[in-house]
């Protein structure tokens, strides 16, 4: 690989595409943090609902985490963008990947959540009833503390799958950091040099949120039993 | 009985699926005393004492606390289950103490006993600190209020857990089988913190297999078998005149303790 900045080599070629690559990271960043946040906060709801929800909530719950969990994601950013649209739900094609990824990883926080809340022995729910707690301060003041710590490292290795799930945006025309990088190369046919300049990308980006799932796991180690 | 009863249980039946554990226990509390329940393992002991601050929901007969059946109210005939709200609210009047401790492992001891009196009865965390530092001074634990449980031994644990419910200033405490998970050396110290207890004019209800502990500290001992109280009385007449051939035979397993000297 040359190095040197005259027309021609990959750093000359990628200082001319990286308006387009900036923004591209950018959309790339942006999607995943929006659907990690829809898909911690309507996960946790929904690993509530399949702990301790009523038999027809937790169903409900149940069909949905199947289903989720048994489409291939890709199929569900198609359905979400051309198959609203045939009902007539109009979704720009940002939002429909936001809330597909979002709706698929749902289900993976809720059933690492179930699986967290539940591995809290049943004593500790005993002895919070025993004192007179209510329901939701159970969860927030007993139950909750002890699950983070053991949902912490399934839920950072959801956001990663978020974030190299994004990629598949740029099928519904997002042009999100591999389609930037994809018509980078359309204008100057250096492949491999942009593959591995997205390749690095998403390292990057991964191994920053890993560190910080590390560090956040080191903050609750505390949590001794 | 003079003393108007705290806790009244009348005919209270429990049944997990076919099996009916408990087959209609009579059982009265007074205010002050302290009544044990004795019995072989599956007599339906921890299960009766699990029903009365609704662990457990009984399914048959009724179980008064001050007056107030535990977990629904009549609405004419029929009962209704009380709200979420209501029956921690009951639960809240009555303290309970287990096998396991059941500490919470992510708060310190003071944290643990905080809790309660902060999240349930809404006490600034100042006072709440000052109640818990009291308590826990009470069961000898006043240097210890900032370990974690894996930092206490399990007989310390347990006492941070009496203290813990005793703080809360119940009406009644319930002690399921609290020195079972203990290793023998370690099984005084928490007896003397409910003889403690016991002595100061706490209406306790508990569970054990410290037969000379029962015998000292009771009031009123209970014997349960296969579901049903088979003899009732004071703890002379029960240990010192047992006339139920199935109670004879389980205290002949604690002869040792009872035979000699």
């Amino acid at each position: 690989m040359d190095f040197s900045m005259a027309p021609g080599t990959f750093l000359f070629e990628a200082w001319q595409a990286r308006a387009s690559l900036l923004q591209g990271l950018g959309v790339t960043m942006l999607s995943s943090a929006l659907s990690i946040v829809i898909a911690t906060v309507c996960g946790l709801a929904m690993g509530v609902a399949l702990a301790y929800g009523w038999w027809w909530l937790r169903l409900v719950a149940r069909l949905y985490v199947d289903l989720m969990r048994g489409i291939p994601l890709l199929v569900l950013i198609l359905f979400t963008y051309y198959g609203l649209a045939l009902f007539g739900i109009n979704v720009p094609a940002f939002w429909a990947g936001v809330i597909a990824l979002g709706a698929f990883a749902t289900a993976h926080v809720a059933e690492n959540f179930r699986g967290a809340v539940q591995s809290v022995p049943a004593g500790q729910m005993e002895a919070a009833k025993a004192i007179g707690l209510t329901f939701g301060k159970r969860l927030s003041y007993v139950i909750l503390p002890q699950a983070v710590r053991r949902m912490l490292p399934p839920w950072v290795n959801t956001a990663l799958e978020i974030v190299k799930g994004t990629t598949l945006l740029s099928i519904i025309g997002v042009v999100e950091l591999l389609l930037s990088a994809q018509q980078a190369m359309a204008r100057n046919y250096m492949i491999i040099d942009f593959y591995l300049l997205t390749t690095a990308l998403y390292v990057a980006i991964n191994f920053t949120l890993a560190q910080l799932g590390a560090s956040l796991e080191r903050r609750f180690s505390y949590l001794r039993y | 009985m003079t003393e108007p009863a705290l806790l009244q249980a009348r005919d209270v039946r429990k049944s997990f699926g076919q099996v009916e554990v408990l087959k209609g226990i009579d059982l009265t509390v007074s205010q002050g005393q302290v009544v044990s329940l004795i019995g072989a393992s599956g007599s339906g002991k921890t299960t009766f004492l699990r029903c009365i601050n609704l662990l457990e929901e009984h399914d048959g007969g009724e179980i008064l606390l001050d007056g107030d059946p535990v977990g629904y109210i009549m609405a004419g005939e029929r009962r209704k289950r009380l709200s979420e709200t209501r029956i921690s609210a009951q639960r809240a009047r009555l303290g309970m103490v287990f096998q396991q401790f059941n500490l919470f492992p992510h708060l310190t001891a003071a944290a643990n006993v905080m809790l309660g009196l902060t999240k349930v009865q809404g006490k600034s965390d100042a006072e709440a600190r000052e109640i818990a530092q009291h308590w826990l001074g009470r069961v000898g634990l006043a240097d210890r209020s900032g370990h974690y449980p894996y930092q206490l031994s399990g007989g310390q644990q347990q006492r941070v857990a009496i203290a813990r419910a005793v703080a809360m200033q119940p009406r009644l405490l319930l002690f399921d089988e609290v020195t079972s998970a203990l290793d023998p050396e370690l099984v005084a110290e928490v007896l003397s913190v409910m003889q403690g207890l016991a002595e100061s004019g706490m209406t306790m209800l508990l569970v054990s297999h410290e037969m000379m502990f029962v015998r000292d500290v009771s009031h009123h001992v209970v014997f349960l078998d296969q579901g049903k109280v088979a003899q009732a009385g004071p703890p002379g007449e029960i240990f010192g005149n047992p006339g139920n051939d199935r109670l004879k035979s389980f205290l002949g397993r604690f002869h040792g303790l009872f035979g000699r000297g």
